[in-house]
């Protein structure tokens, strides 16, 4: 089976600083990746580069074994990759309704639509006919992965899913998102490592853009992530699942 | 997937197209009536709105906040006079002079839309400098001298400006409800979704450069046309007036005054706009520092401009492409 996605020797850089150092990895198709990093290692460059936003430096991207590199980023949604972005991202000035419909026009035709996304996150049906600017953020966070999912991709990437929520908003979306898992590929950034460790079946550390630790949940202990978090033990030999 | 349900227009809206409609009947036949400075007038109400409704679609709608739309102001106008000198019939040749500047904003589109905000808008400025430069090379340009549209001297001149009247304001209207009709449509979506954010636009699929381009140079082409009437009802020429940036002083001032990103805005603020030349006009300079207070007080106190009247009341947008889809 070809693997979902490919990175080979990834390098990202903003001007002079290379934000991601040759990152190499490959995912499987339906597999539920964490990446835990701190602040400034590199991880939503990472996002960005693979959804398109951002240009690739050196190295390459397969996605099931097609070349995506230098692929803008609009194609690379209807080849299947979709983003819910840092910071949410919504058009302020749309409805919620109106920001999932233009996802929906723009993306693949598939299972996800209006009614299906609504099913799969309840808390949206009430919001649809708000204007998106005046959601809080869970609210906000719920309608970014909303917008991502029904473009139908065959791997969504997560940013930042619980930044600056409550703590009941973030139980809400993990419960939805739950529902996900086996259908999608999933790459979710999350900085909670409980959380990580709870819901991914993988788990990737970066720091300083380089990959400091691939493993499961089961085989990584929460001393060898935290080490790797922030960077120290570099000579120590991570163990790979 | 079903295409979701848009809600129907709302009663008062309906109204005010009716109303624009009988406006647009009345004006039709007030050549017959009116005097020819009035005519002349009207032509150039006509001309601003067109101005108006061409940058709110650029900035308003696209995000694309441009200070160098003079340049196919100018440009309109310039191709007019050479096409004209060309020996070809002025009339027609308005059209034909849009369209040709449409290929130069096409040729330019594929610089300017890569920049950032600050540096697209100040690009286009340094742009359209350096196009009026290039322009007074030529020998029937002279330079700062100009030239004037001798062709339309053939004409009676009643006729002349009766033909330039309608032509006008047919070419407003269809302005006016072509942006109407390109706004509801999937693009008018798209192009909003890049104004509020446009990595996220990208990240959903839409091709934002595609659809930048597009708006970009159907504004273009408009400024352009809207610049070539101008040119024929100014007849003279002169690279500093065509191409000068009072013309997006202008556009700035009637589309923030009359409500940035609405649709009704921009008119209403072209109709402020004439008012106040009209009225104060006469004043030189003072009519200018008037110009700057009353903008420095709409951003005081109506950010959102004239429609903001409505909005702040808490009544719906008139016209409004916003939330018309029903769930």
């Amino acid at each position: 089976m070809t693997a979902a996605l490919t990175l080979t020797d990834l390098v990202g850089r903003h001007g002079q600083l290379q934000a991601v150092k040759g990152i190499s990895l490959t995912i499987a198709k339906n597999e539920v990746l964490a990446v835990i990093g701190a602040n400034g290692a590199g991880k939503t460059t990472l996002m960005r580069m693979i959804a398109g936003l951002h240009p690739v430096a050196e190295g390459g991207i397969l996605l099931h074994g097609a070349p995506v590199t230098r692929m803008p980023a609009h194609a690379r949604v209807n080849a299947g990759i979709a983003l819910s972005p840092e910071g949410r991202r919504l058009f302020g000035d749309m409805t919620v309704a109106e920001n999932l419909m233009i996802a929906a026009e723009n993306g693949r035709k598939g299972d996800w639509t209006l009614a299906t996304v609504c099913d799969a996150f309840p808390q949206l049906t009430p919001l649809l006919g708000r204007l998106a600017g005046g959601l809080s953020g869970g609210q906000r966070q719920a309608v970014a992965i909303g917008r991502a999912l029904i473009a139908n991709p065959s791997v969504i990437l997560l940013d930042e899913v619980s930044l600056g929520l409550s703590p009941a908003a973030v139980e809400g979306l993990y419960d939805s998102l739950a529902g996900l898992k086996g259908q999608v590929t999933l790459i979710v950034v999350e900085q909670d490592l409980t959380r990580a460790m709870g819901f991914a079946s993988r788990l990737i550390c970066i720091a300083e853009g380089e990959l400091e630790l691939d493993g499961t949940p089961d085989t990584l202990t929460r001393q060898q992530i935290t080490d790797a978090y922030f960077g120290i033990h570099k000579a120590e030999e991570p163990q790979h699942a | 997937m079903t295409p979701a349900q848009t809600l129907p227009m709302a009663a008062p809206d309906r109204w005010l197209i009716v109303l624009a409609c009988v406006a647009i009947l009345a004006l039709a036949t007030l050549p017959w009536l009116g005097s020819a400075l009035i005519v002349d007038k009207l032509i150039y109400l006509f001309i601003l709105v067109m101005f108006a409704v061409m940058w709110n679609l650029l900035a308003g709608y696209a995000g694309l906040v441009s200070v160098g739309q003079q340049a196919f102001i100018g440009l309109g106008g310039y191709a007019l006079i050479r096409l004209v000198e060309a020996g070809l019939p002025p009339f027609p040749t308005i059209f034909l002079a849009a369209l040709l500047t449409g290929i130069v904003a096409w040729a330019m589109s594929w610089f300017v839309l890569r920049m950032k905000a600050g540096e697209f808008a100040v690009a286009t400025w340094v742009i359209a400098e350096t196009i009026r430069s290039i322009v007074m090379f030529d020998p029937i340009v002279q330079g700062e001298t100009g030239t004037s549209l001798l062709a339309l001297n053939a004409y009676d001149p009643d006729l002349r400006r009766m033909v330039l009247y309608l032509l006008s304001l047919a070419t407003m209207v269809v302005m006016v409800w072509g942006t109407w009709v390109l706004l509801q449509r999937r693009i008018g979506a798209e192009s909003q979704a890049i104004r509020d954010d446009e990595d996220a636009a990208a990240s959903i699929g839409i091709s934002t450069f595609q659809v930048k381009q597009r708006i970009y140079i159907i504004a273009s082409v408009g400024c352009a046309l809207a610049g070539a009437l101008w040119l024929a009802s100014a007849i003279t020429f002169q690279p500093r007036t065509s191409f000068g940036v009072q013309w997006s002083v202008f556009m700035l001032f009637m589309v923030l005054v009359g409500g940035i990103g609405t649709f009704i805005g921009p008119i209403l603020g072209a109709l402020l706009f004439f008012a106040l030349q009209e009225i104060f006009g006469d004043f030189g300079a003072w009519y200018l520092a008037g110009i700057g207070i009353v903008a420095i007080l709409f951003a005081l106190y109506l950010p959102r401009g004239i429609v903001g009247l409505w909005l702040d009341n808490g009544r719906a947008e008139p016209l409004s492409l916003r939330k018309r889809l029903g769930v």
